[in-house]
């Protein structure tokens, strides 16, 4: 570790903007990025799957709902979401003396609610697509086997939709990894909020910015190959046989 | 009636400041698109190799990110080639980056890629052989493009075309952050001055969807004139 710093120390030594101060605030901003997206993503995909569910339902009390939060979560910006709920929260009645404000207080928790909510949109509609493609044999043999509506949906149907959303669901995390930058718009500072704080401390854009696309690059692709990885390993049933 | 603390008008500029943006850079789009598409299939290495860094770039950097580096690094970038060029040639001239201009330049480059892909596999389902019988008719190039490898393109390429579009459309919010005064700055000004987010927001999230649902009506009708000829079952 000791040799680690000096030898970073050095390196940075001719450098004025990107000092360990400023390398550690990117470090904490890649840190909080992370945290935002991967929370996000998780709680958004428990929600997904039973709205998923709930959106193919004949019942029009249980789809019509959940059709109407995809369609207003899906059809305005992240921006305006994020917005509704950072400004929002303050102003419903009585919140600020309950134990809630504590965490409603700071701008993590406002901006979690608002990229889960948006995630959870996007992804319900992944999967009701992936639900409705299930291939007819596959229900009737289950059918045929006599199993229950609910054995079917947890043994069959759930599992053969999820891998054939992977593909759709890698790309909801890219875009999710990508709207996370706006959260340094509410004061959070995640790495497009160091960048920007690098950007005005130093009047340096091309260093600032382009640092932090590197980074953003950086998580993209790693993001890509692991869902390639995981398409390779859960969809090697649905490739042409080759030879 | 909802009490708009008289920021109607400023609310309606805003959402024409939306639109305007939103179709000058889809056009920009467009083109750079097509210009995409036609490098990555060209038979040139260097081409090809230029549209896939383009699209590769543009697609793992958040918007954001782009539109602050071009933002503030263009007016920085400017800066100092106007100063070169009063130091090589004594030319004296100042140019200041207008948000709007900026706006429509970095979101038509950053969708021009996302068009790119679109129209690159658009252009490859097109049936080659619509191509060589437009070539046996002595059709220039040129001519070949405009009359068949375009329409026949365009069939394949709308459901993409629009889903970039919708998406589009939402990046737009993302200007009010650089200080263009689109809808969604004017929302956020309104709300902190007259502390009612919800009235505000609301308003700019409805006229969102509604420019949305508009649009995909529009597209639907597109997509049906380019779908004369095939079939239904299709």
């Amino acid at each position: 570790m000791e040799t680690l710093m000096n030898w970073l120390d050095a390196l940075l030594a001719n450098n004025s903007i990107f000092t360990l101060q400023t390398l550690s605030y990117y470090g904490d901003g890649l840190v909080t990025t992370v945290q935002l997206v991967f929370l996000s993503l998780i709680i958004g995909l428990v929600l997904a799957v039973p709205l998923s569910i709930g959106r193919g339902s004949k019942r029009a009390w249980i789809q019509l709902p959940i059709f109407f939060y995809c369609y207003v979560f899906r059809g305005t910006p992240l921006l305006v979401q994020l917005y509704l709920i950072y400004y929002g929260v303050v102003f419903v009645d009585g919140i600020q003396e309950t134990w809630l404000w504590v965490i409603l207080e700071k701008p993590f928790v406002p901006a979690l609610i608002a990229f889960t909510l948006n995630t959870a949109a996007y992804t319900t509609e992944i999967f009701r697509g992936a639900i409705k493609a299930t291939p007819k044999g596959e229900i009737e043999a289950a059918r045929a086997y006599g199993m229950s509506q609910r054995l079917m949906l947890r043994r069959i149907v759930l599992p053969s939709a999820f891998r054939r959303a992977l593909p759709a669901y890698g790309n909801e995390v890219i875009f999710m990894l990508h709207a996370s930058a706006i959260a340094s718009v509410v004061t959070i500072m995640d790495l497009t909020g160091a960048a920007r704080f690098v950007y005005a401390r130093f009047y340096a854009p091309f260093d600032a910015f382009l640092f932090v696309a590197a980074i953003y690059l950086c998580l993209t692709f790693a993001i890509l190959y692991f869902f390639r990885y995981l398409e390779k390993k859960l969809l090697a049933h649905l490739k042409p046989v080759s030879g | 009636m909802i009490n708009l603390h008289g920021y109607g008008p400023r609310l309606l500029e805003g959402a024409l400041v939306t639109i305007e943006l939103s179709v000058l850079s889809l056009i920009l789009a467009i083109f750079l698109g097509l210009l995409t598409a036609s490098a990555k299939m060209s038979r040139s290495w260097l081409l090809h190799r230029l549209g896939t860094l383009y699209t590769t770039i543009i697609r793992g950097v958040p918007d954001l990110v782009l539109m602050m580096l071009l933002f503030f690094g263009g007016q920085i970038g400017i800066n100092m080639f106007t100063d070169w060029l009063y130091d090589q040639f004594n030319v004296d001239i100042f140019i200041n980056v207008n948000e709007f201009v900026a706006g429509v330049l970095t979101i038509g480059l950053i969708f021009g890629a996302y068009m790119g892909e679109t129209f690159r596999g658009a252009f490859l389902a097109v049936d080659s052989g619509q191509i060589e019988a437009g070539r046996a008719y002595g059709m220039s190039q040129w001519l070949v493009f405009r009359r068949i490898r375009f329409p026949l393109m365009m069939r394949h390429a709308l459901p993409g075309l629009s889903n970039n579009w919708m998406v589009l459309l939402k990046t737009t919010a993302l200007v009010s952050i650089i200080g263009l005064s689109d809808m969604v700055r004017v929302a956020a000004e309104a709300s902190k001055a007259t502390r009612e987010p919800f009235t505000f927001m609301i308003i700019v999230a409805i006229i969102y969807l509604l420019i949305a649902s508009v649009s995909e009506w529009g597209f639907a009708r597109l997509q049906k004139r380019y779908d004369v000829g095939y079939a239904e079952s299709d």
